[in-house]
């Protein structure tokens, strides 16, 4: 009691104090890794290898002060270029998630499809995403269907798969109850598989946002106008005397979006999956 | 089902006693080709008895329960419910699974009510669904804890739950498969007697598995023991005449009850002693 009280107290008094201390391994460790960088860049030659330093300076005015400047055609601001990769992901993304959910969900009901689609599914998925996207433009004739395509074929697999499984891992406890109980398909459905599966799928969609992701800046960088993965080709092709310091910026932006993607649907997930699993 | 939940009990005039497991064999096919379980097993029940099944572990009886519970099939012989062969599980033959078996994502009510709407969806219409569910939680004593999902109940709480589920939809048959193994033994106790009370005030038909010879002898009119496998079939039947209502301490002061409780410790440990002790 009188131990919990001087606790107490003592929280009180420094309330900063257990935050700088959660904070210090994230001081330590990012600080240390900005000045081996630093270091670094001196070493190759901040032309080569631009230091943190270097890419502020370099880089502030126009693309880190005004995320949102736009002198037409593709010259626009990083918030722009991120917004336009941010909507192919959410169109190809969306896509795959309502075509992924509902294929694996009939792969996992069905024994006979789920196994008869099995090695399609297994080829396909190992394909790398930029494999699709020749093939795509020949299809769509389009660069940004083409990208938008693309997204959706990287991100379906992990979502279908992830789907199936759910469903065939049904504990049989639940099917056990249900059988007893002789609840009819849909009541089974709506009331056992969705919510006994929601924790694979989110699963999946968790694997698929950062797949999607990634599939994006790469096939922008082939072919698009505007998005974050046109920005560092262009700033690789300008080859200018900050371009080095745009792509690292570029870089860091990918990383956080990808990054706050990921947070994104793993909070969705914990909100959808009421207690299961 | 329908047939099976409507016919009145009198359709049981042809004189066949109310449960009849009628010469029945379990054997599994096996890579070492075919394995007996049980062999030629014949038993029959009064409405409202309350049998044990005791017997060494992997002797056969959750397999002979599922015969009755109709999640097994015999691979000869029978089992009739009041002169209906019994094919599929269904809610007039309710099991209580030794690890409860309740859906994650729903409070105990809800995993209750999903029982009660789906068997008796007439009473889903009138609201008479929730007072059925109400007073089933209020009989094994959970009012309170009527709203928690079954990851914040303890086990003996969740065991009520199930128990509480199963009692709701009024079956002619309860049947409960090591329920309170996994219990502490003062929840044990507890559980025990308020599975007699509601016994006595349903007037269900319970066939129970247990491990425990003294909560065979305080519970049960019969106790059914069963010998080894493979190829078991019962070996003796104790039928217990101590008087109802039935108190733990008077019990344990009647001289018969360690002339019973010596014949099943001779039947387990002498006569059918595991193998392997
Ligand atoms: N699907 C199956 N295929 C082959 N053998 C099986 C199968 N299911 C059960 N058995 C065998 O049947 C025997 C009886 O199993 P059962 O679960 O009925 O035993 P039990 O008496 O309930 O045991 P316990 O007390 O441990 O629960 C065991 O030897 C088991 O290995
Ligand atoms: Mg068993």
């Amino acid at each position: 009691m009188s131990v919990a009280t001087s606790r107490g107290l003592q929280a009180r008094k420094a309330p900063w104090a257990p935050l700088a201390k959660r904070a210090t391994p994230y001081i330590v460790c990012v600080g240390g890794f900005l000045i081996a960088w630093q270091i670094l860049s001196v070493i190759l030659g901040e032309a080569r290898l631009p230091g943190p330093i270097n890419v502020v300076v370099q880089t502030w005015d126009p693309y880190i002060s005004q995320p949102f400047y736009d002198d037409g055609g593709t010259s626009k601001g990083l918030g722009w270029q991120i917004l336009i990769s941010l909507q192919r992901v959410a169109i190809g993304y969306s896509l795959s998630a309502v075509v992924g959910i509902a294929i694996g969900g009939m792969l996992g009901m069905s024994r006979f499809i789920g196994t008869g689609f099995d090695p399609v599914v297994q080829v396909l998925r190992t394909v790398p995403p930029l494999a699709w996207f020749p093939i795509s433009l020949m299809v769509f004739q389009d660069a940004n269907t083409s990208a938008v395509f693309v997204i959706f074929i990287t991100a379906i697999w992990p979502i279908i798969i992830n789907t199936a499984v759910g469903i065939r891992e049904i504990p049989q406890d639940y099917t056990n109850v249900a059988r007893v109980l002789k609840l009819r398909k849909g009541a089974y459905i709506r009331e056992i598989v969705i919510p006994a599966t929601v924790p694979y799928v989110f699963t999946g969609l968790r694997i698929a946002v950062g797949l999607a992701w990634l599939a994006i800046v790469a096939a922008e960088m082939l072919k698009a106008d505007g998005g974050i993965g046109y920005f560092i080709w262009d700033a690789y092709n300008a080859g200018g005397d900050s371009s080095s310091s745009q792509i690292v910026l570029a870089i860091i932006y990918v990383g956080i979006v990808g990054l706050l993607l990921d947070r994104l649907v793993a909070f969705a997930g914990r909100k959808f999956s009421k207690g299961a699993a | 089902m329908q047939t099976l939940t409507s016919a009145p009990s009198s359709q049981a005039v042809s004189n066949e006693p109310f449960l009849v497991i009628d010469g029945v064999s379990k054997v599994y096919p096996t890579p070492k080709g075919p394995y007996t379980v049980l062999d030629n097993i014949s038993l029959e029940v009064a409405e409202g008895e309350f049998i044990c099944v005791i017997g060494h572990s992997g002797c056969g009886k959750s397999t002979l329960l599922d015969l009755v519970s109709g999640f097994g099939q015999p691979t000869r012989g029978e089992v009739r419910l009041e002169s209906v062969p019994i094919r599929e599980p269904g809610p007039d033959r309710m099991v209580v699974f030794q690890n409860y078996s309740l859906l994650p994502w729903m409070s105990a009510a809800e995993n209750v009510a999903l029982a009660v709407n789906n068997v008796f969806p007439h009473l889903k219409r009138n609201g008479g669904a929730r007072t059925i569910v109400d007073s089933h939680l209020a009989m094994v004593g959970l009012s309170e804890a009527a709203d928690k999902k079954p990851g914040s109940l303890s086990g003996g709480m969740k065991q009520r739950v199930s128990i509480a589920r199963a009692l709701a939809l009024q079956p002619k048959v309860l049947i409960l498969d090591e329920p309170f193994g996994a219990l502490d033994p003062i929840t044990k106790e507890e559980l025990q007697e308020e599975l007699l009370k509601i016994w006595q005030e349903h007037k269900v038909t319970v066939l129970m598995i247990t491990h425990s010879i003294d909560e065979a002898l305080f519970l049960a009119d019969r106790v059914v023991m069963m010998t080894n496998g493979p190829a078991a079939t019962i070996g003796e039947i104790l039928e217990l005449p101590f008087p109802r209502p039935r108190q733990r301490s008077q019990l344990m002061e009647m001289p018969e009850y360690y002339d019973y409780r010596n014949r099943a410790l001779d039947f387990l440990y002498r006569r059918f002693a595991h193998d392997d002790q």
